[in-house]
C-alpha cells in the first residue's frame, strides 16, 4: 500500500505530461470545434422537427434536449471511442515490452496516460462551444447551484470511468491487433450508450434497465440530467455508489486481464 | 481510355488480393462496421417509436432515404481511400513518384486500394433499404429501378468528388482536414431525413452548394409518389443525379489545378 502513496506522484507525473502534450493539438481543436458545431445544429434540427411533428408528451422536453446536444458535443472527446495511439503503436512494434521494465504498475501508468486522453483535447473544445452555444444556441445554465454541484460531480466520476474504459481498450491490444473490429464496435456502442447518438431516455422503455446495467451512461447521459435538473440534485447519493463501484470493477478487471495479457505476451527479438 | 480502366482493374485486383491476405480482419471489421452502422439506425427507429412520424415521413420512407444514401457512401466510401490517405503521402512526400509515372495521378489514387470492409455498411444500407422497399409496397416499374440506380450512382460520384476536393485541399495545407468531414459524413446524416425538416440556410447549402438532395429526397419523391412542399420542379427528381456526376467532373478538374500547384515538401 506504501508504495501506491509514493507512486501517486509518478503518475500523477506521467499524466500532466501527457496532459500538456496533447494540448500542443491546437489545429485539431480547432477543425474538431468546426466539426461539432455542425454535428450539433444537425441533431438539434432534427430533434425541432420530430417536436413540431407530435403532440405526444416525451421523457425529455425539447429546451432540454437542445442543452443535452450540446454538454454532448462540447465534451465529446470524454467519450471512450479510441485506445491510445502510442500504445497501438507500441504493441504492433513489439516495444510494448519496455513498459514492463518500468519501476511503476503499467496498468496505473496507463490509466493516467488515460485520464489526460480523456480531457487535454476538450479544453480548446468545450470552452468555445460553451460559450457560442450559451449565447447564440439556446443552450441553458444548471437551474441551480446544487444542479451544477452535482453535474461537476459526476463530471469527475465520467473522466475516471472513461478513463478505466479506454484503458480496458487498451490493455485489449495486447490480446488481438486483428481485433479492431471489435474496437470499431465498441467505439459504436459507446456512443450510443453514452446517450451521444440521442438521449439515452428516448430508449425504449424495455431496454432501460439493460442501458442502466452498463457504466457507459455515466460517462454522458448521468452528468448531463444532472446538469438539466432532469435528474433532481439529490440523487446524486444513489448515483455515487454506482458511479464508484462501476469504477472499481473496471479497474479490477482490467488489472486482472493485463496481468494475464502479459504473461503470454512473447517478446519478438530484434 | 480502355488503357487507363484496364490498370485500374489491374490495380484493384492487386489490393483485392492483398486484403485477402488478412482474411480473419478483414472479416472483423466488416463484421464490425456492419454493427456500427447498424447502431446508428437503431437510434433512428427508437425516435420513430417515440415520435411516430417527422413532417408527414414515417420510419419506412425515412428508411428509404437512409438505405439510399449509405448505399452509395459505401461505394464511394470504398473506391477513394487512396484520397483519403493523399495528406499522409503529401507530408512524407511520396506523391512525388505517382507525378514520375505516365498516367495520371487521380486514376493512381483510386487505384491505391478499394477498401473491401466497407462492405459492411453496404449490407447494412441495402438491408434497411430493402426492408423500406417491402415495407412501403413501392409499384415498382423499369423507369424507377433506373431512377434508383441512377441515384446511387450520383450519391457515390457526389461523395467521391468531395472527398478529392478534400484530398486537394491538401495542395495548400499538406494535412487533410477534418472540417471537410462533416460534408461527408455529416451529409450522410443529413440525407437520412427529408430535406424539409432543415432550415432554409443549411437546406440551400446541401441543395446548391453540395447537391445532396439531388441524389436522395429529390429521386426519393419520384419513387415515393411524395408532394413536395418545397415546389421543386417535377422532373428534376427525375434528372436532379446528373448535377452530382457534373460535381465530380468539376471536382477532378480542381484536382488537375492542385497538382499542378503542387511544390513537394522535400522530406
Amino acid at each position: 500500500m506504501n508504495t501506491y502513496l509514493s507512486d501517486s506522484k509518478a503518475y500523477a507525473a506521467v499524466c500532466s505530461a501527457r496532459f500538456r502534450t496533447l494540448l500542443q493539438y491546437r489545429a485539431a481543436a480547432f477543425a474538431g470545434f468546426g466539426t461539432q458545431l455542425f454535428w450539433a445544429l444537425i441533431y438539434i434540427m432534427i430533434f425541432e422537427a420530430f417536436y413540431r411533428s407530435s403532440p405526444a408528451t416525451q421523457p425529455m422536453t425539447y429546451p432540454e434536449v437542445v442543452t443535452y446536444i450540446w454538454l454532448c458535443q462540447a465534451f465529446l472527446v470524454i467519450l471512450p471511442f479510441n485506445a491510445d495511439p502510442d500504445i497501438r503503436a507500441m504493441v504492433r512494434s513489439g516495444n510494448v515490452v519496455y513498459e514492463l521494465l518500468r519501476p511503476a504498475n503499467l496498468y496505473f501508468f496507463w490509466y493516467s496516460r488515460a485520464i489526460a486522453q480523456r480531457t487535454a483535447p476538450g479544453v480548446f473544445r468545450a470552452l468555445p462551444i460553451l460559450i457560442i452555444a450559451l449565447v447564440f444556441f439556446e443552450m441553458d445554465l444548471p437551474p441551480d447551484f446544487l444542479a451544477a454541484g452535482a453535474w461537476f460531480i459526476s463530471m469527475i466520476f465520467a473522466v475516471l470511468i472513461s478513463a478505466a474504459l479506454t484503458n480496458l481498450l487498451n490493455i485489449s491490444l495486447l490480446w488481438t491487433l486483428s481485433g479492431e473490429g471489435i474496437s470499431v464496435l465498441l467505439a459504436a456502442s459507446a456512443g450510443l450508450l453514452s446517450g451521444l447518438t440521442i438521449p439515452l431516455v428516448f430508449f425504449p422503455d424495455w431496454s432501460q434497465a439493460f442501458i442502466a446495467f452498463l457504466p457507459y451512461r455515466y460517462v454522458m447521459d448521468i452528468p448531463f440530467r444532472f446538469y438539466l435538473g432532469h435528474l433532481s440534485a439529490d440523487q446524486i447519493w444513489n448515483h455515487l455508489p454506482f458511479q464508484i463501484g462501476h469504477l472499481v470493477a473496471l479497474i479490477a478487471a482490467g488489472r486482472l486481464i493485463l496481468n494475464r495479457g502479459i504473461r503470454r505476451l512473447v517478446a519478438q527479438g530484434g | 481510355m480502355t488503357n487507363a480502366l484496364r490498370l485500374y482493374v489491374h490495380y484493384i485486383g492487386q489490393s483485392v488480393r492483398s486484403q485477402m491476405q488478412y482474411r480473419a480482419s478483414f472479416l472483423m471489421l466488416s463484421l464490425g462496421t456492419f454493427f456500427q452502422t447498424g447502431i446508428d439506425f437503431l437510434a433512428v427507429a427508437a425516435l420513430f417509436a417515440r415520435f411516430e412520424h417527422i413532417h408527414g415521413w414515417a420510419l419506412p420512407e425515412v428508411a428509404f432515404l437512409y438505405g439510399l444514401i449509405n448505399i452509395a457512401f459505401a461505394f464511394a466510401d470504398a473506391a477513394s481511400r487512396g484520397f483519403d490517405l493523399f495528406g499522409i503521402m503529401v507530408r512524407s512526400g511520396d506523391f512525388d513518384r505517382l507525378l514520375l509515372r505516365p498516367r495520371s495521378t487521380a486514376l493512381q489514387l483510386a487505384g491505391q486500394e478499394l477498401t473491401l470492409r466497407r462492405v459492411g455498411r453496404l449490407l447494412q444500407g441495402s438491408i434497411v433499404f430493402l426492408w423500406a422497399c417491402h415495407t412501403l409496397d413501392i409499384a415498382w416499374s423499369a423507369p424507377k429501378v433506373c431512377l434508383a440506380l441512377f441515384a446511387i450512382f450520383g450519391g457515390a460520384c457526389l461523395f467521391v468528388g468531395l472527398l478529392v476536393m478534400q484530398a486537394t485541399l491538401a495542395f495548400w495545407t499538406t494535412e487533410s482536414l477534418e472540417l471537410m468531414n462533416t460534408m461527408t459524413y455529416g451529409g450522410v446524416q443529413t440525407a437520412q431525413y427529408p430535406m424539409t425538416i432543415y432550415r432554409a440556410y443549411f437546406r440551400k447549402f446541401f441543395t446548391y452548394v453540395v447537391p445532396l438532395a439531388c441524389v436522395n429526397y429529390l429521386p426519393a419523391l419520384a419513387v415515393l409518389e411524395r408532394s413536395d412542399p418545397l415546389g421543386f420542379p417535377v422532373v428534376l427528381r427525375w434528372i436532379a443525379p446528373i448535377i452530382c456526376i457534373v460535381f465530380l467532373v468539376v471536382a477532378l478538374q480542381v484536382w488537375k489545378i492542385g497538382v499542378r500547384h503542387y511544390r513537394s515538401t522535400g522530406s
